[in-house]
């Protein structure tokens, strides 16, 4: 039996496998024993009541699919008069995701939701921030630094940022979620991209762009948990294209503390699951005592500086 | 102690033989939880990867039927797609994941004493367990069965085995028209043989049942389609407009149905 416990700054999970925000609801408990997971982590909530986007939002791709759901949201009563006590049901420390399209919005949103029986809060902020341009706030540190040092004193709760890839330096931005007050860095959301209906001539999505996820993104990704972890101290959560054991035994090589699982629960319910008892597995063959003696566990072949600048974070 | 109402497995294959020149009939060997469904739910299928092509996302797949005794689940599917065209490639022996049964099935009031199920194409296989559910209970059907040329019907054997008087139209011999298929529920209502209405696969279709159902005060209920994810109510991707007290709201086809009020219905 491999010790499955690691600790995500003052909060000790299980085991390192939980579910990407809007990958999860309460409907996967139909198949899944959720008592099983790490975490659980809620849909994203924003305080303003949100639809979603126009039809089709998903498009599968090779490899994977892309999503452009919009963020159905009803909004702060709705969560903490529904979706929590629905969720607090099961015994796993609970993440609550959070979006909103201002520095104070995040703010004020984030006091609102840290509540009993909350056990962290996931800053959504790859979402579009109004006040600049509609870019996303993660996509540039110093938006990343404004908005996550709001959140730093809206609460007193664990605070992690979940990053977008859709970025020149992820590392830069990694680091000032950590210098604003992060206790953890979620890498990453999805890949912006687009795809085309050759019979109609029209985008596969109704809001033309969406998010990339599922296997194909897993090297993207992984890449950028390991420039994140060789650049921040605080624990990185890898997210991107875990389908089996062997992808999160990866990610947690290459520095990540936990993971999360998201699209694949979409093409097998038990996948988080399957993870979990994989990775058991995994060190059990390797006579490796703990799980998280995986983190950061990367062998490097021997090699100058200067070879290996190229994969280093700019300064 | 966690119990689970959706098994996630691995199925084999029993038969997968062709109906007629457009449907397939799929029968798998399952677990008894598999089996173990309401009429109306629904399963989603990791196809198989036909030569070519690599469909990533699973299909959702109403239930043609479900036996709990036999562990055994039916399908009835036309090929349209690359997750149907994997699944025609499915020989008896070979095993496919499964994970099932999902959603809202068809709720059926004892008291009724004869209903009408109105389906076209593969709409109509939803409606097959649904009829034997109502003739378990002593409930008379009436199955009207539209497709395209009378080769084509499809199941329109299983609802007499179940007991129901079929009635077909096809648009080959013109009398699939939403007029005329009008002008027999009319017909049905007036002789006391439509305490309720059940469709799936027509929107022309359901806004006669609609229209009807409001004219007579008679309930119904219909079967949705939409592409889906995570047929777990997780994703958001399957959501359709319903009208909900007077106003439009979004539900989920995966969670929230696939069957739902015929008024609700936006066709």
């Amino acid at each position: 039996m491999t010790d499955m416990t690691v600790r995500v700054g003052s909060l000790t999970l299980a085991n390192p496998v939980m579910p990407a925000s809007g990958t999860f609801a309460e409907g996967l408990a139909a198949a899944l024993d959720l008592n099983r997971l790490g975490a659980l982590v809620t849909k994203t909530i924003t305080r303003e009541l949100r639809t979603g986007n126009p039809l089709p939002r998903v498009a599968e791709v090779q490899g994977g699919m892309l999503n452009a759901i919009g963020i159905p949201s009803k909004g702060v009563p709705y969560l903490l008069e529904h979706t929590l006590p629905d969720l607090r049901q099961w015994t796993v420390p609970l993440i609550v995701s959070i979006s909103a399209p201002t520095v104070e919005g995040f703010a004020s949103l984030a006091r609102d939701v840290s509540v009993p029986g909350v056990a962290a809060i996931e800053a959504n902020i790859s979402c579009p921030n109004i006040e600049e341009d509609g870019k996303a706030f993660a996509m540039r540190a110093a938006s990343t630094e404004s908005v996550m040092r709001a959140l730093r004193a809206a609460t007193d709760l664990p605070l992690w940022a979940k990053l977008t890839p859709n970025t020149g330096d992820v590392a830069e931005v990694a680091r000032a979620a950590q210098d604003a007050g992060a206790d953890a860095l979620v890498v990453a959301n999805t890949i912006l991209g687009m795809a085309i209906d050759l019979q109609t001539f029209r985008p596969r999505l109704g809001n033309v762009m969406g998010g990339l996820s599922g296997p194909a993104v897993k090297p993207i990704i992984l890449r950028m948990v390991y420039q994140v972890a060789r650049a921040v101290r605080v624990p990185v959560i890898g997210s991107g294209g875990i389908a089996m054991a062997g992808d999160a035994a990866e990610y947690m090589l290459a520095g990540a503390t936990a993971v999360q699982v998201g699209t694949a629960t979409f093409v097998n319910s038990h996948a988080m699951t399957d993870v979990i008892d994989g990775l058991d597995r995994f060190c059990e063959a390797r006579g490796i005592a703990r799980v998280a003696d995986l983190t950061g566990a990367l062998k490097h072949e021997e090699a100058d500086e200067e070879d290996l600048a190229w994969v280093t974070p700019a300064a | 102690m966690f119990q689970a109402t959706a098994a996630e497995e691995l199925v084999e294959v029993v038969s997968n033989d062709l109906v007629n020149g457009e449907y397939r009939h799929l029968v798998v060997a399952t677990s008894v939880l598999a089996a173990t469904a309401q009429p109306g739910q629904f399963y989603q299928l990791l196809c198989p990867a036909p030569p070519g092509e690599a469909p990533y996302l699973r299909r959702p797949m109403s239930l043609y039927g479900a036996d709990p005794a036999a562990r055994r689940v039916e399908f009835l599917y036309k090929v349209t797609g690359a997750g149907t065209r994997g699944l025609a490639t499915l020989a008896p022996g070979e095993t496919m994941q499964l994970l099932g049964p999902l959603g809202r099935g068809y709720r059926i009031d004892p008291a009724w004493k004869h209903i009408v199920a109105v389906g076209r194409g593969a709409g109509l296989a939803t409606l097959g367990p649904m009829a034997q559910a109502a003739a378990a209970l002593g409930i008379g059907v009436t199955a009207i069965l539209s497709a395209r040329r009378p080769d084509l019907v499809v199941s329109d054997a299983l609802f007499r085995r179940y007991g129901a008087t079929v009635l077909t139209v096809t648009d080959q011999e013109a009398n699939s028209g939403p007029a005329h298929v009008e002008r027999l529920l009319r017909g049905l209502i007036a002789n006391g043989r439509c305490d309720a209405f059940f469709t799936c696969g027509s929107a022309r279709l359901l806004r006669v049942q609609q229209k009807l159902a409001r004219e007579f005060g008679l309930p119904g209920q219909v079967a949705m389609e939409q592409q889906m994810a995570c047929g777990l109510g997780m994703c958001f991707c399957c959501v359709r407009d319903f009208a909900v007290d007077g106003e439009i709201v979004h539900k989920r086809v995966c969670w929230d149905g696939p069957v739902f009020d015929i008024q609700e219905a936006l066709p």
